[in-house]
C-alpha cells in the first residue's frame, strides 16, 4: 500500500477496552483520528468497566483490586486522547459489508466506511449447560462481576461459584471482600492440573501470586473449595435454592440463592466473520478464531484483530495487541511507526502466550461434559433446544456439521446467535459424531450480530465527529 | 480406489426438486443416485421464505402447482414430518383499487384451476384481517395455500429418498459429466464415478453448468432474495401475506417469529450471497408499515440465498433437446418451493413414461432465442 | 423477593418506576436489570417454556434480558438505564 495523506485514512476501532484504547492511542500518536465504536456508555471494556456516571463513589482500588493501577492507566489513556478520536459510545456495530460498518446508536442506523478496521471486540464467559442453568439466580461469572463492579450489587445473599479459570477465584474473592457469603467454590478442574501447571505459570510470577492470594484468602475465610467438581443440577423453579454437584462420584447439595458460573472465556468473532476474515480452529480455546499474524493482521487487507476477541489471552495481552495492531496498520499504510516498540510488543505478546498455555492447562475444559449431559437438558436458552434434539440430528445422520444442526434444530438461531450455546452445540455434535470439536465446522455469523429494532431509522446528517 | 455406482437415474442437485424426484423414482422402483455438493436442501430450497403458494403463479404453472398441492397434503406420510406446514391461506394484498382489479382479473383467469380464490375488500377485509395495517384496500385469499419451514421440508425429501433406497451423496460436487454410448458418466473428483441411464439436472442456480455440458446454453442469472426474521411475538397473523405488484411479503411462523422478505441481497461469489444493508433497512420499514404489530420488535437474523432466474420467470422443465434421457428442472425464478415436489413427480414420470401427465410445453429449454439474456 | 442484593453504592438518588403495575424504587445509575431484580426475581418469561428468566451474562451477549414496557417497547435490561416514570412488565405476554 502506498503512503496516503492522513486525512484520507479512515481507521475505525470496534471496542473501547484495553485493546481498543491502546490501538486508538497509537493511531492518535501517529496523527490519525480514529473512530472508536463501543457498546458501553463509558470506556474501559468489560475488565476495566467503569461504573455509570453520577453518584457512584467507590474508588478504583475497590473496583479493580490489584488491577487498579492498570485500569486507571487505561482509563487515563482514553481520557487523554478523547478530543483526538471520534468516540461513539452506546453504539453497536451490527454488520460489516463492503468495507463499511453498520452502526446502531439511540435507535438510529448509520453506515460508517473505513479504510482500516481494528476489531477489539472482547470476550464473554464460555458456558456449558446443566440442568437448571436458566433458573433466575444463575449468572455467568463475568456477569456476577459486572453486577458487583458496575452496580454495587451481589447476584445473591449466598452465592456458589462454579466452573473453572482464573475468574472463578477472582470473582469469589471479590464477593467475599464485598461481604457476601460465598457458599463454595467448585472448580471443574482436577487439583493436580493446577499443581502440574504451576511451573509454567511461574513465567508470570506476579499473576500467579495474585491467583494464590485469592485462593489463600478464600481458604482463610473458611470458604469451601473443591476440585474436579461436576454440576448435577440447580434446584428451585422460580429461583435458585441449591446447587447439587458431584466430586469424584459423590453427590452433595449446597443451599444457595445464586450460582456464578463460567468455564473460561469465548471470543466475540461475529464482526470478523462478516468482514470476511478467514478462520482456523484453535485447539487451546477449542474454538474457531479469525486468523491473525503476530502483529494482528487478519486475512483481509486492512482488517486487524486485537485482544480477546480473536483468542483469549487476557487484559495485559490485549493492551499490547491493540497497540501492536495499530503499529501494523501504520506500517501497512506507509506511515512511520516505531519498529523497536513493535519488537518489544511482539516479545511481550509471545511471553504472555506461553503463560496463557500454562493457564489453560491449569484450568482444562471439562471435555467429558458432552458425553454426560442428559438428553432433556436445555442447551440453547433462546430457542429451548435440548441436548437430545442435537444428538438426534447427529446420530440419525441428518447433521454432520454445526450449521446444518442449527437449521434443523434451531440451536444458535435465536437472539444470541449461538454465543451461549455454540460451545455446547459443538461439543455435543462432535461427541455424537465421534470427532473432535474441530470436526463439526464453524457456526457462521449473520447480520445483525445483535438484535436490530425494526423501527431503526437511518441517522439524519453525517457523522458527528 | 474409485467407487463406481451403476444406477438407472442420476440426480444432480439435492434441493426440493431433486430430492422429491429421487423419492418418487424410488417409489416407482428405479435405482437412484443423488449427488449434492453441499448438504441436501441447504441452498435456495432450504433458505427460501417458506411460502407454499399457488396463488399468483402464471397460469401455465398451475397444473403442476396443483399436483404439488396434493403432495404437500401428504407430507407426514411421505416425509415422516409435517415440517411446520400449515394451510393457513395465502392473502395477496391490494394497495390500490387498480391492484384489487388485477387480483379480481387473476381470479377470473385462474377460475378453472381449483384455487378457490376469494376477493375480500372494504369493511369485511378489516373485520377478517384486523392485524393488517391500513395500507391494503383488500386482497385475494387462497384458503388452501399456506407456509412451511423450508429448513425442515427440503432436507426431508432427500432423507426420505435415502430411506427409500436412493444413494444420496452429500458433499459430493459434480466435476465432470458426459454421455458415453447410452449412459451418462458422472465424476466427482477421483473418488466417485456414477453411471446411469437417465440424468436429472436439478442443480438450481448452478444448473446451467450441466446444461452447458450438453450443448444447451440457457440464459440463467442468479438473484438473491433478502429476508429477515424477528424475535418471537405473540400470534397475530396466520395467513401468508404477499402484495400485488411485489415488494414485501411476510408470514408468522408457528413459534411466533415474523419472517419477512423483500429486496435483494448481493453475491459474495458464485456460491454465496449476503443480505444487503439498504435492502434490510427498507424491508424493515416496509414490513413495519404492513404489519404494525412488529413495530417494537427486533430483527434477529437476516439471510439470503442463490436462486436461478430465467428471462420470462418461468422455469425450465422437461427433456433436453440435445441429449436423450436427460431432463432439466431449474430456473424457478424465486418461486420453486411450493411447486418443487410436483416437478419432482413430473420428472419421475418423464423417466418412467417418457412424458408427464402435466403440460410442460411452456417450460421448454429451447424457448429462448439464442441471444436472450436474463436480466435482474 | 429481590434477586440482586445491594452491597455498595447506596447513596444515589432514588428513581421511581412501575413494575407490573406496582410503584417501586431504584437508584440512579441502575440498569433496568438491576432496578427490576432488586424489586423482584425475574425479568421476563421464556416464550417457549413459560419459565422465568432473569438475565445471564449482564454484558449484552446472551440476549436473555429483553424486557417490555407497558406500551410494548423492548429494552435490553442489562444495557439500558432506569428512568423516572418507566413502566416495566415482567409478566409473560404469551397466553399459554
Amino acid at each position: 500500500m502506498s503512503a496516503a495523506p492522513h486525512t484520507l485514512l479512515k481507521p475505525v476501532i470496534v471496542g473501547a477496552g484495553p485493546a481498543g484504547i491502546r490501538a486508538a492511542e497509537a493511531l492518535v500518536a501517529a496523527g490519525l483520528r480514529p473512530v472508536v465504536i463501543d457498546e458501553a456508555a463509558r470506556w474501559g471494556g468489560q475488565i476495566y468497566r467503569q461504573p455509570p456516571e453520577g453518584g457512584f463513589v467507590r474508588p478504583k482500588s475497590a473496583l479493580y483490586g490489584f488491577e487498579a493501577g492498570k485500569a486507571d492507566a487505561v482509563h487515563r489513556a482514553m481520557a487523554t486522547i478523547r478530543d483526538r478520536v471520534d468516540y461513539r459510545p452506546r453504539t453497536l456495530a451490527w454488520n460489516c459489508e463492503e468495507r463499511a460498518l453498520d452502526l446502531l446508536c439511540d435507535g438510529a442506523t448509520e453506515v460508517l466506511p473505513f479504510s482500516h478496521l481494528i476489531l477489539a471486540t472482547g470476550a464473554t464467559d464460555r458456558v456449558l449447560p446443566f440442568p437448571g442453568w436458566t433458573t433466575p439466580g444463575v449468572f455467568t461469572l463475568g456477569g456476577s462481576q459486572v453486577a458487583l463492579k458496575f452496580q454495587g450489587c451481589a447476584v445473591g445473599r449466598r452465592v456458589t461459584f462454579l466452573g473453572t479459570g482464573p475468574l472463578l477465584y477472582l470473582v469469589a474473592y471479590q464477593y467475599l471482600k464485598a461481604g457476601v457469603e460465598v457458599a463454595g467454590v467448585f472448580d471443574t478442574a482436577p487439583f493436580d492440573a493446577q499443581a502440574r501447571a504451576a511451573a509454567g505459570m511461574l513465567r508470570d510470577p506476579a499473576t500467579l501470586a495474585k491467583g494464590l492470594c485469592y485462593v489463600g484468602w478464600l481458604r482463610a475465610h473458611g470458604v469451601t473449595i473443591r476440585n474436579n467438581v461436576r454440576p448435577v443440577r440447580v434446584e428451585g423453579g422460580e429461583r435458585v435454592e441449591a446447587l447439587v454437584w458431584t466430586q469424584d462420584g459423590r453427590e452433595e447439595r449446597t443451599p444457595c440463592d445464586a450460582v456464578a458460573f463460567g468455564l473460561g472465556l469465548r471470543s466475540e468473532t461475529q464482526l470478523a466473520d462478516l468482514a470476511g476474515c478467514r478462520f482456523r480452529f484453535d485447539a487451546m480455546d477449542r474454538a474457531w478464531l479469525p486468523e491473525r499474524d503476530p502483529a494482528g493482521r487478519s486475512s483481509v487487507a486492512g482488517v486487524y484483530l486485537a485482544g480477546d476477541g480473536s483468542g483469549i489471552a487476557g487484559a495485559d495481552a490485549a493492551e499490547a495487541a491493540g497497540e501492536r495492531a495499530a503499529l501494523a496498520l501504520l506500517e501497512d499504510a506507509g506511515l512511520a511507526f516505531a519498529h523497536e516498540r513493535a519488537a518489544t510488543l511482539d516479545h511481550k505478546l509471545a511471553r504472555i502466550a506461553a503463560f496463557r498455555r500454562a493457564l489453560s492447562a491449569a484450568f482444562p475444559f471439562p471435555d467429558d461434559w458432552a458425553g454426560a449431559i442428559a438428553d432433556d437438558t436445555m442447551v440453547c436458552r433462546c430457542e429451548g433446544v435440548t441436548a437430545g434434539a442435537l444428538r438426534a440430528v447427529a446420530t440419525t445422520g441428518q447433521a454432520r456439521e454445526i450449521n446444518r444442526a442449527k437449521a434443523l434444530t434451531r440451536a444458535g438461531m435465536g437472539r444470541c446467535q449461538g454465543r451461549m450455546c455454540g460451545a455446547a452445540t459443538t461439543e455435543l455434535l462432535a461427541r455424537a459424531l465421534g470427532t473432535g470439536p474441530d470436526g463439526v465446522g464453524r457456526l457462521r455469523a449473520q447480520p445483525p450480530i445483535k438484535p436490530l429494532p425494526v423501527a431503526a431509522e437511518p441517522a439524519s446528517g453525517g457523522s458527528a465527529s | 480406489m474409485r467407487e463406481i455406482l451403476d444406477c438407472d437415474v442420476a440426480v444432480v442437485g439435492g434441493g426440493i426438486v431433486g430430492g422429491s424426484a429421487a423419492l418418487f423414482l424410488r417409489r416407482m422402483g428405479f435405482s437412484v443416485t443423488l449427488l449434492e455438493r453441499d448438504w441436501c436442501g441447504a441452498k435456495a430450497s432450504g433458505v427460501n421464505f417458506g411460502g407454499v403458494r399457488r396463488q399468483g403463479r402464471p397460469l401455465e404453472q398451475l397444473p403442476l402447482s396443483q399436483r404439488a398441492h396434493a403432495i404437500w397434503g401428504r407430507l407426514p406420510e411421505l416425509l415422516g414430518t409435517d415440517a411446520e406446514y400449515i394451510r393457513s391461506g395465502h392473502l395477496k394484498l391490494a394497495r390500490s383499487e387498480a391492484d384489487l382489479e388485477s387480483l379480481i382479473a387473476y381470479r377470473e383467469r385462474s377460475a378453472g384451476f381449483g384455487l378457490d380464490l376469494e376477493i375480500v375488500a372494504g369493511d369485511e377485509f378489516r373485520r377478517r384481517f384486523p392485524a393488517l395495517g391500513d395500507r391494503a384496500v383488500g386482497g385475494s385469499l387462497c384458503p388452501e395455500d399456506g407456509h412451511a419451514n423450508p429448513r425442515l421440508v427440503s432436507p426431508a425429501f432427500a432423507r426420505a429418498a435415502a430411506a427409500a433406497g436412493a444413494s444420496v451423496r452429500e458433499q459430493t460436487p459434480l466435476d465432470r459429466v458426459e454421455r458415453d454410448g447410452d449412459r451418462f458418466v458422472l465424476l466427482s473428483g477421483e473418488a466417485l464415478e456414477v453411471r446411469s441411464r437417465f440424468l436429472l439436472n436439478t442443480a438450481g442456480a448452478w444448473s446451467h453448468r450441466v446444461a452447458d455440458a450438453f450443448g444447451e446454453p440457457v440464459p440463467l442469472v442468479s438473484l438473491h432474495p433478502n429476508m429477515a426474521v424477528t424475535e418471537p411475538l405473540p400470534r397475530f397473523l396466520d395467513v401468508n401475506i404477499g402484495v400485488e405488484g411485489g415488494g414485501v411479503y411476510g408470514r408468522q411462523a408457528p413459534r411466533g417469529n415474523m419472517v419477512v422478505g423483500g429486496g435483494r441481497g448481493f453475491a459474495l461469489d458464485a456460491d454465496r450471497a449476503r443480505p444487503q444493508r439498504d435492502a434490510v433497512l427498507t424491508l424493515m420499514r416496509d414490513a413495519a408499515e404492513l404489519f404494525p404489530q412488529i413495530r417494537h420488535a427486533h430483527v434477529i437474523r437476516c439471510w439470503t440465498g442463490v436462486e436461478g432466474y430465467t428471462p420470462d420467470r418461468n422455469p425450465i422443465i422437461g427433456p433436453s433437446r440435445t441429449t436423450p434421457n436427460l431432463f432439466h428442472a431449474f430456473g424457478f425464478s424465486g418461486a420453486g418451493f411450493q411447486i418443487g415436489p410436483g416437478v419432482g413427480e413430473a420428472l419421475a414420470e418423464l423417466v418412467r413414461d417418457g412424458r408427464s401427465s402435466a403440460p410442460l410445453d411452456a417450460f421448454r429449454i429451447d424457448r429462448f432465442p439464442p441471444d436472450t439474456t436474463a436480466t435482474p | 423477593m429481590a434477586l440482586l442484593q445491594r452491597v455498595a453504592e447506596r447513596g444515589r438518588r432514588v428513581v421511581r418506576f412501575v413494575l407490573d403495575g406496582r410503584p417501586v424504587e431504584a437508584l440512579e445509575g441502575d440498569t433496568i436489570l438491576t432496578a427490576m431484580l432488586t424489586n423482584g426475581d425475574r425479568l421476563r418469561r421464556s416464550e417457549f417454556a413459560d419459565t422465568p428468566r432473569a438475565g445471564f451474562c449482564l454484558m449484552g451477549a446472551c440476549q436473555d434480558c429483553w424486557v417490555r414496557t407497558e406500551d410494548g417497547q423492548r429494552l435490553r435490561a442489562c444495557g439500558s438505564f432506569i428512568e423516572d416514570g418507566m413502566r416495566l412488565v415482567s409478566e409473560g405476554e404469551w397466553q399459554s
